[in-house]
């Protein structure tokens, strides 16, 4: 797989796509816990 | 509607008219931004002609921005936003009269340009008719859909940066026929330039359009 | 409605994330988080689908015979820009209702996908340049895809900063749901006039793969279709629930904020009958 053309900009595009969607992830997940702590259960839909 | 368009047009005109802001300090600024494309690309004629009908237009776009958020101030002042709600002015009415008033201030502004860039590039006039249509209906444009927009970023601290921000990208296009058509008369083919200022009529239309509807919605949201 | 307590010293007015003693009649403990058990089988299958992407993607298709093994950024870049489009469609969908229902699902739906595509528009166009470079030789042209992606970013970054505003929650929602509803049109708008600006330069350059693409390659990007568009919904899903808790916090907060006022009011009220006339 490392003899493939080009590796280091295939490298660059998978792995900096990966690392934006995982960055972002996390954040939203994190900021949903840091809300879910200050919102009554009674004022969400999901559970 | 229309009677109430000329009532805020005609406002719009005299505030600014009063003011003098525009003469003199919007008009000098446009054409400072002729000068200073000059210091950027060196003033090696043919390269400014060339390019004059590009740089033309980017300085008309900035001396918009500076019109527009003037435009947004007038209604910014205490009380002014109420009471053109609670006067029963059709909404549509105060758009399409601080668009025009806007419109008429940039028309003023694009001569003066044009002064500036037949004096300062050495660009020789032609294809007039396509030159005056074109201008009219990208003027149209941009002042129909800056004050759409001038009413979205109206009354924020933050006016002044935002505006740019959102209105540009939205004027890529006007800036993109305005400048075909141009350089379409100026280089004698103007077969060339009318589809573009097609084009600019259509967006004027659009924009026209969307702003008369989405105005009445602003001013009572806000 | 609660009424406000003192926010106790380990914890926040509401507890400190916990499940609550509530009767569990109804079968549901409130969550500290914005998961649910559909979003976690969302989640899994977009981690699946990721798996699948990068062995099909990387490994088991070819390289092509003219791009050679870049064309493997495609698998993402293709998928990333119609996503991208998508999540400009729904936030231009859900300012409509917005203007129409007025309710906050609406606004938190367009202000979440909007940022989504945002972050999409950012892959778009990293993708496309790291592939440009050795198919072209440069990171950067101004042909029509490429130009038109970078005008929606920048109207993406607009609507976003306008959401931010510190005005009025419903004055900033009314505005940014105008701004919306145009961010559809305008997007049209840009790509027609750019696509035929840049027509009259160039050949047209656009990235198209080749229609008769076929085999493991066709699959590839298939797979690359799936894996994006789940992961692009599972963030939407999350984003929205965060976008939805932000709304509630504030108006809680406002309630908050009221109570308290109307408390002091009260108070002051009595100390004013209180004392001698």
């Amino acid at each position: 797989m490392m003899a493939m053309t080009h590796a280091g900009y295939i490298a660059a595009g998978w792995g900096g796509a990966a690392a934006l969607v995982g960055a972002y992830a996390a954040w939203v997940l994190r900021r949903g816990r840091t809300l879910s702590r200050q919102v009554p259960p009674e004022e969400r839909r999901w559970s | 509607m229309w009677r109430d368009a000329a009532l805020v047009a005609g406002r719009d005109l005299r505030v600014e008219l009063r003011s003098r802001v525009t003469t003199n300090q919007v008009a000098p600024f446009s054409v400072l931004v002729l000068i200073l494309f000059a210091f950027a690309l060196d003033p090696d004629r043919q390269l400014l002609e060339r390019l004059a009908s590009g740089l033309y237009w980017t300085a008309v776009l900035f001396a918009a921005l500076l019109a527009i958020s003037r435009s947004a101030a007038i209604d910014e002042t205490d009380g002014v936003r109420d009471a053109l709600r609670l006067s029963g002015i059709d909404p549509a009415g105060v758009f399409v009269g601080k668009a025009a008033a806007v419109a008429v201030v940039l028309l003023g502004l694009e001569v003066l340009l044009g002064v500036g860039v037949v004096v300062l590039y050495g660009v020789d006039l032609a294809g007039a008719g396509l030159v005056v249509l074109a201008a009219l209906a990208a003027t149209v444009a941009v002042a129909a859909t800056g004050t759409l927009y001038g009413a979205l970023v109206s009354g924020l601290r933050v006016r002044e940066t935002l505006l740019p921000l959102l209105l540009l990208p939205v004027l890529a296009p006007v800036l993109i026929g305005a400048t075909r058509a141009f350089e379409a008369a100026l280089a004698g083919v103007p077969t060339d330039g009318w589809p573009w200022c097609g084009l600019l009529a259509g967006l004027a239309v659009l924009y026209a359009v969307a702003g008369a509807l989405a105005y009445g919605t602003l001013l009572e949201g806000s | 409605m609660t009424s406000p307590t003192s926010t106790t010293v380990t914890g926040t007015p509401y507890g400190d994330g916990r499940a609550p003693d509530t009767p569990r009649a109804a079968g549901r403990v409130a969550p500290g988080n914005t998961g649910s058990r559909a979003s976690r089988v969302l989640g899994i299958l977009a981690l699946g689908s990721i798996v699948l992407l990068v062995l099909y993607g990387l490994v088991w298709s070819p390289p092509d015979a003219e791009m050679a093994d870049s064309v493997r950024l495609m698998y993402i870049h293709v998928p990333a820009a119609s996503f991208l489009y998508a999540g400009c469609f729904i936030t231009t969908v859900a300012s409509a209702m917005w203007l129409r229902r007025r309710t906050p699902g609406w606004d938190a739906l367009a202000g979440a996908s909007a940022e989504i595509s945002l972050l999409f528009a950012a892959i778009t166009l990293g993708t496309g340049s790291l592939w440009g470079r050795p198919t072209w030789g440069t990171y950067w042209t101004w042909d029509a895809r490429l130009t038109s992606t970078a005008l929606l970013t920048a109207l993406l970054v607009g609507y976003l900063a306008l959401r931010r505003l510190d005005v009025d929650p419903t004055a900033r929602s009314t505005r940014a749901a105008v701004l919306g509803l145009l961010l559809v049109p305008n997007v049209i708008i840009v790509n027609r006039s750019v696509e035929w600006w840049r027509s009259l330069h160039q050949r047209s350059t656009l990235v198209k793969l080749d229609p008769t693409i076929e085999g493991q390659m066709l699959v590839a990007l298939m797979v690359g279709f799936l894996a994006v568009g789940l992961v692009f919904t599972w963030l939407l899903v999350h984003r929205f629930r965060v976008a939805w808790l932000e709304y509630q916090s504030e108006r809680l907060d406002l309630d908050l904020a009221l109570a308290e006022r109307r408390a002091e009011a009260g108070h002051a009220g009595e100390a004013r009958e209180s004392t001698p006339a």
